[in-house]
């Protein structure tokens, strides 16, 4: 029982991770009608500005191991904590969701010049070289992140107070054994708070309702004399901001390394197909749909009766629902079929 | 009369396209000496990845149905290929002719499912397919495909053709022929050169055949083929086992040339580089993938291998000063830059030449046309004038 | 071929002549290839090449980035320049730092992206085309086991890089590669005192293990070295190469009844499972009264560092590490360190000695030729590259050394502090017979 529980509530977890994951992606499809190839390596750069940001907060005091005579040893303290003492420490420790406050607006900016200077002039491209110029991209920044911060992972930990578990069994009267770990808690909160206010923002403001018109009728939206091209542009920088922090809220997770936009980039292609092209409803419930499936097919009595189960459960589910349901589980008539 | 001078003249015109591609296929040695690219190695790699890469080009250039799995099917020729050696011969052929079988069995399957859909879900539904057969092949297939170590001969292998014919024991491992040519070196390259101008041949033949017209015919508008009571699944079909077995075939010739196959050789990253070989180059066109083939391949195994020593030798004739600045900026684009260099380089192609290289060719050979016509208008001119 | 509707009609007969024709033209070059020489790319003029076959891109690029700085350490010694480095400290050594049989050493590099095609592409072209007389480097197995392969049918000698497998020196050896890192069978004789010292007799172990043949090796191994100290094992999970997120094979061993948790993972999967294990409160946990631990088998320093505190306490085994005391291990990361700025890693350990070793063979043999290199290398004792004695075994090509038991330092003093050696297990411990694993080394000559 309480193996199922946790096993539950590991998919809900997962499945939240991946409809943030895949939320920006099937954005930028159903709006503008571009396959973003890049979307994970935003994901990425969402990642590494929240390294960056923990970087300047730990700039250094370097004090010389002088047991060391090669080479230059350091042992570092950072000059928050020298100069602010706890509080200092404090900041340092909280790295993490800070940075979140410098993701946003570095995250708009990419996304606005990226739209501006580059995808604007694909709306009218096939999608086969919409594909390779975001690959090309893609492949770009991550290169330039290589450069500057190496291919190895770089540890983010969780602020130390929600680093542990939270005892959930024991509060809810249950198995001791049934805990979680606080911050994939507070990461399904947060993806869930995300979700819900682009839902809400497309639904129930005027700028939705034009962003949605366009999307069913762009030139009809252009003749009525609303300028759709600057709201692209604002949906794209929307796209691009809800990767990155959800990139960066998973640096705890899963520390970043340079290469860890490509590793989510099929994983987010499917989950948004297996939803239906430019449904976000269809893509939340996917992301849900294959979290659940994943979680419980890697379980040893699964796997036991389907050797191998786990690798291949997220395909072999996307198969079976597009030959089931041609436009995926909610996807409309017409959207990036040709 | 006029009419049969005219069709000869095609029938020319035609034999010379591949008599100049034969030419400059089995001269690439020569040719491609200054450039630092004749090794057999990578001769047989253009060979073998030019196959790869028309065959695809002849369901996505035509049908417009972007694949992302044929990697699958080079895979799947590659183990048949290594499975054919180990079990009955060492010899090529008949490894390659059951690779082109098998990989036609599996794209048949795959095609099968595949194509009830079109757009993104076909290209979603075999990048599925694919990545379940790469995940399997990598860890619980392990028996069939030796997982990450990827599948070679042993000298315990039986090789029943062989030894029935009375191969003699010998100490470490047998290599592949193809009845006594060695496939390792430049005759490999020949024998893969031969199969590319076979591939290229039957290419052109579907490029250019009313089978290849209604291929381009679904490309541009399916729905209106539909309602014209044309069924275009067969056809669909048969253009996704044709590319298959390009696939299959490439598979084969590269264990051929040497006999291992790895799992990896099926990941979607490898299906992903044959789509951009074929964009990068020109989809559609005859020669464009295969100009694909040939700039990321070098970029792979020549500019990879750049490293600051040889970046020095090749800027020496400069002044130190000038050396050394350029060596720091051309450092960061090779060796383990090289990624960074073609991720620019198909972002500059696409936007520039949304037809991939071909384009750039094209446009040239306009520019050329037109200033050679303006050249002799101008000449008569001239002449007129001097009259 | 823009005018679709002009069919092709082109001839067969025609088009075999064209064939023929161009098949003539273009097999001129291969006149000029044949070449007399009794082994493969026997040096001409004063030089001999050497080829560093190694990730710059993928998710080892920093470990290559590391070999080849060490690679380039070692050719700088063995020419002579430098301080050089392990050449006062290795015994016995015929190398006089003037290159070898007066030839100075050159490199050529390469990226193998830690895949086995690409590696092998990069080994051929060395071979092929830049005339290279030893291939080294890598950072996985599977590679490692390619490029072996590869290096036998060139007849141009391997010396493996990072690779840990059983397999490499097991049944996929071969007569032309050698390896100077340790393997996971070497790996579970020297945890096991330490593990009974520390953990006691009585636990029950839980395996994850990354699903492919490095994985599987490694967990065999550990099985059966705790096996053998009375351990049970509850279950024995293989997870995806590169899953990311482990959270899915994490939550069932909540419940497992276990107390031990032994990741069977490298690289970028340790690193993830790792903090995702501690981050699922494993390490706080007691279970049938006693404290749960997590065991990682196969530490690297520069993959640790992703790890961060999550690696503190934590055992595990190294081929090498930098704090070593010793007069070669000294020597070395002084050189390294003057270089470069920091120490070593020990891939960059193991590619320094091995093209050390390679030249000392050469210049002992009196010739390049690698059957006759292969045998001065085969059975050659040594001492002075770090991890005390030494030898290249014959019967199987695996270096016999001291292993390192390391822990995740607790308490570092400075950035590069981050394993404490807890036990140096003597050679003698860690032998094992060649036979068990099979396969064959194949002949001298090619």
């Amino acid at each position: 029982m309480d193996a199922l529980l946790i096993q539950l509530l590991n998919g809900l977890d997962k499945g939240g991770a991946y409809a943030l994951i895949a939320l920006g992606l099937t954005l930028t499809f159903g709006t503008l009608g571009v396959v973003n190839f890049a979307h994970g390596a935003l994901f990425m750069l969402g990642a590494f500005c929240s390294v960056l940001f923990k970087q300047v907060l730990t700039i250094s005091k370097k004090v010389k191991d002088e047991s060391i005579t090669f080479f230059d040893a350091y042992k570092e303290q950072p000059y928050l904590e020298i100069w602010w003492g706890d509080t200092g420490a404090m900041i340092i420790d909280y790295a993490v969701p800070i940075s979140i406050i410098m993701v946003i607006p570095v995250m708009l900016l990419i996304g606005v010049a990226l739209e501006r200077g580059l995808i604007k002039h694909f709306y009218k491209r096939t999608h086969a070289e919409q594909i390779l110029v975001t690959f090309g991209l893609a492949i770009v920044l991550q290169e330039v992140i290589k450069m500057f911060f190496g291919a190895n992972p770089i540890p983010m930990p969780a602020p130390d107070i929600v680093s542990g578990s939270a005892a959930i069994g024991a509060a809810l009267g249950l198995s001791d054994n049934l805990v979680y770990p606080w911050w994939r808690l507070i990461y399904l909160v947060f993806a869930g708070v995300i979700i819900f206010s682009v839902f809400a923002f497309l639904r129930y403001t005027t700028f939705g309702m034009v962003v949605r018109a366009g999307m069913a009728d762009r030139e009809t939206v252009g003749l009525l004399g609303i300028n759709i091209q600057k709201r692209f542009t604002i949906v794209f920088g929307l796209a691009t901001v809800v990767a990155g922090i959800a990139g960066a809220m998973y640096t705890p997770i899963l520390p970043p390394d340079y290469h860890m936009g490509m590793d989510f980039l099929v994983l987010s292609f499917v989950v948004v197909v297996v939803g239906g092209m430019g449904s976000l409803e269809g893509a939340v419930a996917a992301g849900f749909l294959l979290g659940m499936l994943q979680s419980f097919a890697s379980l040893n009595e699964v796997k036991a009766i389907f050797p191998g189960i786990d690798q291949i459960i997220i395909y072999l589910v996307a198969v079976v629902i597009l030959l089931v349901r041609p436009r995926g589980l909610m996807g409309r008539e017409g959207v990036m079929e040709e | 009369m006029i009419k049969s001078i005219l069709e000869k003249f095609s029938l020319e015109k035609n034999s010379s396209v591949m008599l100049v591609f034969a030419a400059v296929v089995l001269s690439a040695p020569i040719w491609l000496t200054p450039f630092g690219a004749n090794y057999p190695d990578l001769l047989q790699k253009f060979a073998i990845f030019g196959i790869f890469a028309i065959g695809f080009n002849i369901l996505f250039g035509l049908t417009g149905y972007l694949s992302f799995g044929h990697a699958v099917f080079l895979g799947v020729g590659s183990y048949t290929a290594v499975w054919v050696f180990k079990l009955f011969t060492m010899n090529v052929l008949p490894a390659v002719m059951l690779s082109v079988a098998i990989a036609a069995v599996f794209a048949l399957l795959i095609g099968y499912i595949s194509l009830r859909r079109s757009g993104i879900y076909f290209s979603i539904l075999t990048l599925a397919l694919a990545q379940m057969s790469y995940n399997l092949a990598y860890s619980v297939l392990t028996p069939i495909t030796s997982g990450e170590t990827g599948l070679q001969l042993s000298s315990e292998d039986p090789r029943y053709i062989d030894s029935l014919l009375g191969a003699g024991v010998q100490e470490g491992l047998p290599a592949t022929n193809f009845f006594g040519m060695s496939m390792s070196g430049y005759s490999g390259f020949y024998f893969c050169a031969i199969f590319l101008i076979l591939a290229f041949y039957i290419s052109l033949k579907i490029f250019r055949s009313p089978y290849g017209l209604k291929l381009i015919a679904i490309k541009s508008n399916q729905k209106r083929m539909l309602y014209t009571g044309f069924n275009t699944r067969p056809y669909l079909l048969s253009a996704f086992v044709i590319s298959g077995m390009f696939a299959g075939l490439a598979g084969g010739l590269m264990a051929a040339t040497d006999p291992l196959a790895g799992a990896e050789r099926m990941q979607w990253t490898a299906s992903g580089e044959v789509v951009l070989m074929t964009i990068l180059g020109g989809s559609g066109t005859l020669i464009g993938p295969l100009l694909g083939v040939g700039v990321i391949k070098y970029f792979e195994n020549i500019f990879s291998a750049l490293n600051e020593t040889s970046l020095r030798e090749i800027f020496n004739f400069l002044p130190d000063v000038v050396a050394d600045f350029l060596v720091s900026i051309t450092h960061v684009f090779v060796g383990e830059g090289w990624h960074l260099t073609l991720g620019i380089l198909f972002m500059l192609v696409v936007i520039f030449l949304p037809g991939g290289i071909m384009q750039g060719v094209g446009i040239f050979t306009r520019y050329y046309k037109k200033k050679m016509t303006e050249l002799k208008s101008e000449r008569s001119v001239e002449k007129g004038k001097s009259q | 071929m823009t005018d679709k509707n002009e069919f092709d009609t082109l001839s067969r007969r025609g088009f075999l002549k064209a064939s023929v024709a161009a098949a003539a033209v273009g097999a001129a070059p291969m006149f000029f290839m044949n070449n007399a020489n009794a082994y493969t790319n026997a040096p001409k003029g004063g030089t001999f090449t050497l080829g560093f076959n190694v990730p710059q891109t993928g998710a080892y690029a920093d470990e290559g980035a590391d070999e080849l700085r060490a690679f380039k350490l070692a050719v700088k010694h063995i020419n002579g320049e430098g301080d050089g480095g392990m050449m006062n400290t290795m015994k016995p050594i015929v190398l006089k730092g003037n290159g070898v049989l007066g030839k100075k050493a050159v490199f050529v590099t390469g990226d193998t992206q830690t895949k086995s095609d690409a590696a092998r592409a990069s080994a051929k072209r060395m071979i092929e085309k830049d005339g290279a007389l030893m291939i080294s480097g890598g950072s996985s197995s599977g590679v490692a086991i390619a490029v072996q392969g590869l290096c036998q049918e060139a007849g141009v000698i391997f010396m493996a890089g990072l690779t840990h497998s059983n397999d490499t020196t097991g049944k996929d050896k071969r007569r032309y590669g050698f390896r100077h890192f340790f393997n996971a069978k070497m790996t579970g004789s020297a945890l096991g005192p330490v593990l009974k010292e520390e953990m006691g007799t009585d636990r029950v172990a839980y395996h994850l293990t990354s699903d492919y043949t490095w994985g599987w090796t490694q967990e065999e191994s550990i099985k059966e070295t705790t096996e053998g100290l009375g351990w049970k094992t509850k279950a024995t999970v293989r997870t995806p190469v590169g899953a990311g997120d482990f959270s899915q094979y994490i939550t069932p061993i909540l419940n497992s009844g276990a107390d031990t948790l032994i990741l069977n993972h490298y690289g970028k999967d340790m690193v993830n499972s790792l903090t995702q294990s501690v981050q699922f409160g494993l390490r706080d946990k007691m279970v049938n009264g006693k404290q749960f631990e997590i065991i990682v088998p196969l530490y690297s320093r520069l993959m640790a560092q992703g790890a961060g505190d999550n690696l503190k306490g934590i055992l595990g085994t190294t081929n090498w590490n930098w704090a070593l005391k010793d007069a070669g291990s000294k020597a070395f990361v002084k050189s390294f360190g003057a270089e470069y700025g920091f120490p070593p890693s020990q891939a960059a350990h193991t590619c320094y000695v091995q093209t050390l070793l390679y030249a000392n063979a050469c210049e002992m043999a009196g010739t390049f030729d690698p059957s006759q290199v292969i045998r001065s290398l085969e059975g050659f004792k040594f001492d002075g590259m770090g991890n005390g004695e030494t030898e290249y075994r014959a019967e199987d090509h695996q270096c016999l050394k001291d292993v390192l038991v390391v822990r995740g330092n607790q308490n570092p003093s400075n950035q590069f502090d981050l394993l404490e050696i807890v036990k140096e297990v003597p050679r003698s411990q860690v032998e094992y017979d060649p036979a068990i694993f099979g396969g064959k080394l194949g002949p001298y000559k090619v």
